[in-house]
C-alpha cells in the first residue's frame, strides 16, 4: 500500500455511528487513510464508499462485535498492518440502552454497562499500550453529558459514561509522556439513530456539528469538549445544584 | 445554537400543521423496514423544504430519509454522482465545487435533498438553459411497497421514471440517484443586476439575456401599482470562467437565526412596503456588475435559519404559479391587479421566465411561460380568498399552480394544471399517499 506521510491514518471503531460518520468525513476531505471496524460488513460497505468519494485515499474496513473482547487484539493488529503507524483513532460505539428495562433486569443493567463501559475499557487497555509504544498520536473517546451526573431518567447509561470519562482522565495524565492525546467527548443530544425514539426540542444538534467539533478537538488535542460548546455551561450549572434539591427535579 | 438540520417533521410554510402517526427513520439502503405494513399510508420526506402539505401525511407514516446521506460513487471524468437519496444539495455543493463541479439545477435554497429535487421535479435560475433537476438523472432506485427494487431510467422501467420525476413522492422510496454534475472553473458568479420599471421591460430584459446569461431571475416589487405595474431587479449571471479565482470559499456557517416565531404583527403591509422600497433602493445605479461567490447568489435566504419564522406562528403561504406569455401577458397584469386591490403583501416576489426544455415528469410544474412566486403572510380567509381569484385567472390562462408550494388549491384547479394527473394516478404505489395527494383528488378537493 502507498503511505504518503502527509495523509493521517484514522482508525475508527464503532464507524457505522452517526457521529463518526460525521467526523470521518472532515478526516476524508484531509485524503485520510482509514481502518473503519463495526459489526455489519454491509454498512461498513456504505461508509467506505462514502469516504472515498470524499476524497480518503484508502479504507479498510473490519467487522467486530466489541463486546466479543476476545476479538480486540487480533482488531487492532489488523489496524496497524493497515494503517502503520495509527495517528488518529476515534471510538465511538456505544448503545443508550432503555432505563426502565435495566431497572427491572439485572441482565440488562450489565449488558448496558458491558457494552458502554467494560469493553470500551477493555479495548482502551490494549490501544493506550499500542499508542504508548508508537509513542504519538491522538486517542479520541466518545462519552456523554449524561456522564457527569447521575439523573435518574439514564443512570445506567450516564454511570458507564461517567466511569469511561474517570477512566479517561487516568489515561491522559499516563499518556502525556508518551506524547498521545487522550482527548474526551462528551456530546449532548445529538440527532442520530440512537435517539431517533426522542421528540427533537432545540438543544438538539447535528452529527454533522458534532463531527466538525470532534474533528477539531482531535486536531488540536483537546483534553475535554463539550460537543456543541453550550453544553459546558449547562452542565456547569446542573453539577453546581445541590443534591438534596437535584433529586427532586424532574431530569 | 438552532441547527439548520434537525427536523422538526413540518413544512416550510408552517401552514398547515399535520402530524404523522409514524416517523420512520431510513438509515441503511439494504435494511428497509416492510413498507406495507407500517401504519397507514406511507410518503417520504427529505427535509421539509415543501411549503404546504406535499411532504405531510397526517395520520400515516413519514419515511424519514435524512438519514441515506452517503455518496457512493463519482466519475471524474464525466461528473457522474451515484448518492443516497437524502443527501442534500449543500452536501454535493461542499464537495464537489472546490473540485471544479456544480450542480446541474438548484433551487433558492440548498437545504433540500436529491429525493426531493426528484420528487418535485425542481427547476432554478437557468430553467430557459438547462430545464428541470429531472433532466439531469440518469436513473434511480424505486423501492415499492412491495419489496420490489426496480432500477428506472429512460430505458428501464421508462413509465415509472417518468412518473417519480415530479411524483411528489407517490411512487415509492426513492433510495438512491445518479445525476450529472456540471463542470465550472471556480466558485464565483459573474453578476448584473439591473433595475427595471414595467412588466415589458421585465420580458425585454428576460429574452435579450436568454442566450447570453445561464441564470436569470428577477425580484419584485408588488406594491407600485397605477399603470407602471412592476418595478424590480433583474439579476442574470455566468460561472466566472477564470482559473486564477479560487474554488473553494472560507467556510462560512450560519450566523444568524429566527429563533422563535415573531409576532405576526412583525410582518405586514407596513413593513413589507418599507422593506421592498428600501430593497428597491439599495441600488443607486441602475445597473451594477460584480463578480460575487455562488452562495449569495443562489441562496440568499439561506443565511438567515428558519426565516419562515418571521411569519409568527400562523404559517404563511407561498403561491408560485407559471402563466404562459402571449401578446398582451393579461393574465400576469391581472393577478398583479388583484394582489394590489386586496391590499395583501408579498415580502418576497420572484418572477422567471421558464424556457422551453420539456420538463421529463407526468406532473412536472415547469412549461414555457412565466413563473411567479409571492409570498403571503396568512391573514385568515382573506387570504385564501384571494388566492382563489388568482387561480381563476391562471386556470383561465393555460397556466399551472406548483404542488411544492402549494397548501390550499382545490381538485379543479389542480387537475387544470396537470392534465396527465390521471395517467400518473396509474403508477402511485397503493401504500403511498400524502395529505396533498388526498386532498386533490378528493371531490370537493378542500378535505384532507
Ligand atoms: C427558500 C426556498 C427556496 C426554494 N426555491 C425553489 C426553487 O427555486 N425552485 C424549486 O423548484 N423549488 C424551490 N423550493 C422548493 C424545494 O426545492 C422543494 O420543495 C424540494 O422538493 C424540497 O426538498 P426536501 O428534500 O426538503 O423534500 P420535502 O419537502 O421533505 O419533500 C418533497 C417531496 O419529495 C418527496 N421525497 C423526498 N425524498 C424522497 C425520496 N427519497 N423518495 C421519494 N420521494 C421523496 C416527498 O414525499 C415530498 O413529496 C424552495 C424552497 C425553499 C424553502
Ligand atoms: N446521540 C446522542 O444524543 C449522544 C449523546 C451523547 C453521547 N453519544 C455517544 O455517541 C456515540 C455514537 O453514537 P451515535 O449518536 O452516533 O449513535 P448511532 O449512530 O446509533 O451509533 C452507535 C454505534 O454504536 C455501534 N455499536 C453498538 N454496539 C456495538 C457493539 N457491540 N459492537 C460494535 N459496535 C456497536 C453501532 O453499530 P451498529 O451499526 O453495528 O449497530 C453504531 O455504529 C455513542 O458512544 C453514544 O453513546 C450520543
Amino acid at each position: 500500500m502507498s503511505t504518503a506521510t502527509t495523509t493521517p491514518t484514522v482508525l475508527i471503531i464503532g464507524a457505522t455511528s452517526a457521529i463518526a460518520t460525521a467526523t470521518a468525513r472532515c478526516y476524508a476531505a484531509d485524503r485520510a487513510r482509514f481502518f473503519l471496524v463495526a459489526r455489519s460488513p454491509e454498512r461498513l460497505a456504505a461508509i467506505r464508499d462514502d469516504l472515498l468519494v470524499r476524497g480518503a485515499t484508502q479504507v479498510d474496513t473490519y467487522a467486530l462485535d466489541l463486546t466479543d473482547l476476545d476479538g480486540h487484539a487480533a482488531m487492532l493488529a489488523a489496524a496497524k498492518a493497515a494503517l502503520g503507524r495509527i495517528d488518529a483513532t476515534l471510538v465511538a460505539y456505544g448503545t443508550l440502552g432503555n432505563q426502565q428495562q435495566s431497572e427491572a433486569s439485572v441482565e440488562a443493567t450489565l449488558r448496558e454497562w458491558h457494552t458502554n463501559a467494560t469493553s470500551t475499557i477493555a479495548l482502551l487497555t490494549l490501544l493506550a499500550n499500542e499508542l504508548e509504544r508508537q509513542r504519538g498520536g491522538t486517542l479520541a473517546v466518545i462519552s456523554s453529558v449524561a456522564g457527569d451526573r447521575g439523573r435518574r431518567s439514564n443512570y445506567v447509561y450516564g454511570a458507564a459514561k461517567g466511569a469511561l470519562s474517570i477512566f479517561l482522565q487516568g489515561l491522559r495524565a499516563r499518556l502525556r509522556k508518551a506524547g498521545v492525546r487522550v482527548v474526551t467527548i462528551k456530546p449532548g443530544m445529538v440527532d442520530t439513530p440512537m435517539t431517533a425514539h426522542l421528540r427533537k426540542g432545540p438543544l438538539f444538534a447535528s452529527p454533522e456539528r458534532v463531527g466538525r467539533d470532534i474533528y477539531a478537538a482531535m486536531r488540536r488535542g483537546r483534553a475535554v469538549v463539550y460537543t456543541p460548546g453550550y453544553w459546558r455551561l449547562v452542565m456547569f450549572v446542573l453539577r453546581a445544584i445541590p443534591e438534596p434539591i437535584f433529586i427532586r427535579l424532574p431530569l | 445554537m438552532l441547527d439548520p438540520t434537525v427536523r422538526e417533521y413540518g413544512s416550510w410554510g408552517r401552514y398547515p400543521r399535520l402530524r404523522p402517526r409514524a416517523v420512520v427513520p431510513i438509515t441503511w439502503r439494504d435494511e428497509l423496514p416492510d413498507l406495507a405494513a407500517l401504519p397507514g399510508s406511507v410518503l417520504p420526506y427529505g427535509y421539509g423544504r415543501s411549503y404546504g402539505d406535499s411532504c405531510l401525511n397526517e395520520g400515516g407514516t413519514l419515511l424519514d430519509v435524512s438519514g441515506l446521506n452517503r455518496f457512493i460513487h463519482f466519475d471524474d471524468q464525466t461528473g457522474v454522482l451515484r448518492c443516497e437519496a437524502g443527501v442534500r444539495l449543500d452536501q454535493i455543493l461542499a464537495t464537489f465545487v472546490p473540485r471544479g463541479w456544480f450542480l446541474p439545477v438548484t433551487p433558492g435554497t440548498k437545504f433540500v435533498s436529491v429525493g426531493g429535487a426528484i420528487a418535485n421535479d425542481i427547476h432554478g435560475k437557468n430553467h430557459h438553459v438547462a430545464g428541470t433537476f429531472g433532466r439531469h438523472v440518469l436513473r434511480f432506485e424505486l423501492v415499492r411497497s412491495t419489496g420490489e427494487r426496480l432500477i428506472c431510467s429512460p430505458a428501464e422501467h421508462a413509465d415509472l421514471f417518468r412518473a417519480t420525476i415530479g411524483g411528489l413522492g407517490l411512487t415509492g422510496l426513492i433510495t438512491w440517484a445518479e445525476i450529472r454534475l456540471k463542470p465550472i472553473a471556480n466558485a464565483f458568479i459573474d453578476e448584473e443586476q439591473i433595475r427595471f420599471e414595467s412588466l415589458d421591460e421585465f420580458l425585454a430584459l428576460s429574452a435579450e439575456s436568454a442566450d447570453r446569461y445561464e441564470y436569470t431571475v428577477a425580484w419584485v416589487d408588488c406594491f407600485v401599482g397605477g399603470g407602471r405595474y412592476v418595478r424590480g431587479h433583474f439579476m442574470r449571471g455566468n460561472h466566472d470562467p477564470s482559473p486564477e479565482r479560487p474554488k473553494r470559499l472560507p467556510d462560512r456557517t450560519l450566523r444568524l437565526a429566527v429563533p422563535v416565531d415573531l409576532p405576526g404583527i412583525v410582518l405586514n403591509t407596513v413593513t413589507i412596503r418599507a422593506f421592498n422600497t428600501v430593497y428597491y433602493h439599495r441600488q443607486r445605479a441602475a445597473r451594477v456588475r460584480k463578480v460575487i461567490p455562488y452562495e449569495p447568489f443562489f441562496y440568499p435566504l439561506d443565511t438567515i435559519h428558519a426565516w419562515n419564522r418571521m411569519y409568527g406562528r400562523r404559517g404563511f403561504l407561498q403561491y408560485q404559479c407559471v402563466v404562459p406569455t402571449d401578446g398582451d401577458n393579461a393574465a400576469i397584469k391581472e393577478i398583479l391587479d388583484r394582489i394590489r386591490r386586496a391590499g395583501q403583501g408579498s415580502f418576497l416576489t420572484v418572477f422567471k421566465t421558464f424556457g422551453d426544455q420539456p420538463s421529463p415528469g407526468m406532473l412536472s410544474f415547469p412549461r414555457p411561460g412565466v413563473t411567479l412566486a409571492l409570498d403571503f403572510p396568512l391573514q385568515g380567509a382573506a387570504t385564501l380568498r384571494l388566492l382563489d381569484d388568482l387561480d381563476a385567472v391562471v386556470r383561465a390562462s393555460g397556466g399551472a399552480l406548483y404542488p411544492a408550494k402549494d397548501a390550499r388549491m382545490s381538485a379543479t384547479t389542480f387537475r387544470a394544471s396537470f392534465p396527465r394527473w390521471q395517467e400518473f394516478a396509474r403508477y402511485v404505489d397503493p401504500h403511498f399517499s400524502s395529505s396533498f395527494w388526498r386532498r386533490v383528488t378528493s371531490e370537493d378537493g378542500r378535505s384532507a
